[in-house]
């Protein structure tokens, strides 16, 4: 650390220096504390999302972010410069709201022009900046309305646009797409991420929906009461989740508790080799990860399951089985659809699929 | 669905109440104020004498301009007190919000002339105020125009209207959603920019509705005058009060109350046409 800070943001960027460096920041709301010692860095033109259950802090940490709340805690720096300790309205950092917060005495295109018009920036600059903002939300046609005679999704795009026209280095996004009805919810993942791909700003995005971190983000970092449970893209959380809770706040899983021993862990009748450390030990098997093999032979590394079928859930292109193992052990299996199913069959998984978690 | 009869018998007692004692007398003073009076009776005679009387004589013209004047200036007082008490309030006194909104409304249980009398005790030539002054040696000898000056009855009425004031600014300001308010800095916005372009066209309705207050009522105060004011700040409301009493006059009387009714609604019309226009539900 004998190098200083790099002394220009383009230093920093060009150096490979995250955008958002969050070191160690805690929050305390008297005796409770929301945030416990948070640290993550956050890259240029990232979409990261911060996912969690509600109370799990994620909201305190966008809004220490954004400057509304200040850090017990810790430090904020943003581009080699520190941030926690400017003011909100001194923050290249703009916000959209979950209620999405739209000035209800100005129009649309007031809304727009608002970070713009606080700014000073010249009358001749800002009108054609929010012609370029409304078309890029597609909204130029209701640049004369009110935001209470918008609908729901309307008023997202308005907020976008009225975020994204002040060229932020970082937008957060908080629960943006919460108040929004299933279909539409769908739809405007889809243009979020599209837009964030097409001005390449970097996106920190708040949900408790774990489908639609999967779908926008590069990479989750999930919370769990005011500490990061684990950091990683979607495909790498979902397949190697590092505890049990993500395990099970991410997909659905099977939690299996045995015994590793010598490398060979044990669970109940079940048998397969495991790299663990010798003791007790968890295991998450996602539902798809377990094969209906009826009639199947038993190829090297897969363990072989038999179980009756307890209850079977149509879901259109796959069906969910609850496969009754006996000595109280359930299992969740996920199979392409295959018609109705019942008495006993023949289930395997490979032991690669075994997940070994921490339990917590 | 309710009866009919139920119906009316519910709203039989309001409506007797507001015919009784609101309409009727209203009826009475109009009549009266087209009436002229001879040898101290009231005669039944049609005509617009008293409304001559009214334009003619500046006195009359002179003492409502003296009550716009007061009233006006009562109103711009309990605003620069009543906006600033209701901002804090409401953004910036945290915990103690509860506490100082309830100092705020105290005053209002205390009966108008008991607050009336003491003002007279703080303002009086021997009063606390000139006491003080001359144990500081500010003034050789007692302030003359503490008291019995309009001075003392915009005081006076100042002290009484701020409440009125302050609450309805206070609701408009507790319904700014605070989102809003963030918004407004994500965006940018430095606090005082904050404050005039999202904090105070949205609590314009509070704003208007606390002006009206105090210029209305005290458009319309006599006891003020009575108490604290002298012969120089004799207000419309004395007058009619005197031509009601003493000088035995109602029509004349009737027709300057007509006149005060007519400006009274016509400024309530206005604000509410403009109110309209800064809500935006």
């Amino acid at each position: 650390m004998s190098e200083a800070a790099p002394s220009s943001q383009q230093a920093a960027l060009a150096a490979g220096a995250p955008l958002l460096k969050i070191q160690g920041v805690g929050k305390r709301f008297g005796a409770r504390e929301v945030l416990k010692s948070i640290s993550l860095d956050i890259a240029a033109g990232e979409f990261l999302t911060l996912l969690g259950e509600s109370g799990s802090g994620k909201t305190t940490l966008l809004r220490l972010i954004a400057g509304f709340e200040q850090p017990t805690a810790g430090e904020l720096w943003m581009g080699g410069e520190r941030l926690d300790v400017l003011p909100p309205h001194k923050r290249r950092v703009n916000t959209v709201f979950q209620q999405y917060a739209l000035f209800p005495h100005l129009d649309v295109r007031d809304n727009v022009a608002y970070g713009l018009r606080v700014k000073n920036t010249p009358k001749s600059e800002i009108s054609g900046r929010v012609d370029e903002a409304l078309d890029m939300v597609k909204m130029t046609e209701y640049a004369g309305t009110r935001p209470s005679k918008l609908s729901g999704g309307q008023q997202q795009r308005v907020a976008l646009a009225r975020a994204l026209i002040n060229r932020p280095q970082l937008l957060l996004l908080d629960e943006p797409l919460s108040a929004l009805d299933a279909n539409l919810r769908k739809e405007m993942q889809g243009e979020l991420k599209t837009l964030q791909r097409e001005v390449g700003i970097t996106f920190l995005f708040v949900t408790h929906d774990q489908e639609e971190a999967m779908a926008l983000s590069d990479r989750i970092a999930l919370l769990r009461d005011g500490a990061l449970e684990q950091v990683a893209s979607p495909r790498e959380i979902y397949a190697h989740p590092a505890t049990a809770y993500t395990a099970q706040f991410i997909g659905q899983t099977n939690l299996l508790r045995g015994d590793v021993r010598g490398g060979v862990a044990t669970c109940g009748a079940l048998r397969w080799p495991s790299p663990g450390p010798d003791g007790s030990a968890l295991f998450s098997i996602r539902p798809e990860a377990i094969l209906l093999a009826d009639g199947a032979g038993t190829a090297p590394n897969t363990v072989r399951v038999r179980g009756s079928i307890r209850q079977q859930i149509y879901g259109g292109s796959s069906e969910l089985l609850e496969v009754d193992c006996g000595n109280g052990q359930i299992l969740r299996v996920r199979i392409p659809a295959y018609g109705p199913l019942s008495g006993e069959h023949d289930f395997l998984f490979t032991a690669a699929d075994a997940i070994l978690v921490r339990d917590q | 669905m309710y009866s009919r009869l139920y119906k009316s018998i519910i709203s039989a007692p309001p409506l007797l109440w507001v015919g009784l004692f609101l309409l009727l007398p209203y009826a009475l003073m109009f009549a009266h104020s087209f009436w002229a009076v001879r040898d101290g009776v009231v005669v039944h005679e049609w005509n617009l004498r008293n409304f001559h009387t009214l334009i003619s004589n500046p006195v009359y013209f002179e003492v409502l301009l003296r009550t716009m004047r007061i009233a006006a200036s009562v109103m711009l007082f309990s605003l620069l007190l009543g906006y600033p008490l209701a901002y804090y309030l409401s953004f910036h006194a945290g915990r103690r919000k509860e506490l100082l909104y309830q100092l705020v409304i105290v005053p209002l249980w205390v009966s108008y002339l008991v607050r009336g009398y003491a003002w007279k005790t703080i303002l009086g030539s021997t009063g606390v105020l000139n006491g003080f002054l001359q144990y500081l040696h500010l003034t050789q000898e007692p302030v003359g125009y503490f008291l019995y000056s309009p001075f003392a009855v915009v005081l006076m009425l100042t002290h009484i209207y701020t409440p009125f004031v302050f609450l309805p600014i206070y609701a408009a300001l507790e319904h700014i959603p605070r989102p809003l308010v963030e918004a407004s800095q994500d965006l940018g916005a430095s606090p005082r920019s904050t404050f005039f372009r999202v904090i105070l066209p949205l609590s314009m309705p509070g704003l208007l509705a606390g002006a009206t207050f105090a210029f209305v009522l005290s458009l319309g105060d006599f006891l003020a005058p009575l108490l604290v004011g002298g012969p120089s700040s004799t207000m419309i409301a004395n007058i009619v009060q005197s031509l009601f009493g003493a000088a035995n006059d109602w029509p004349l009387g009737a027709s300057i109350s007509v006149c005060i009714l007519f400006i009274t609604v016509s400024l309530l019309f206005l604000t509410e046409r403009v109110e309209k226009r800064w809500s935006f539900k």
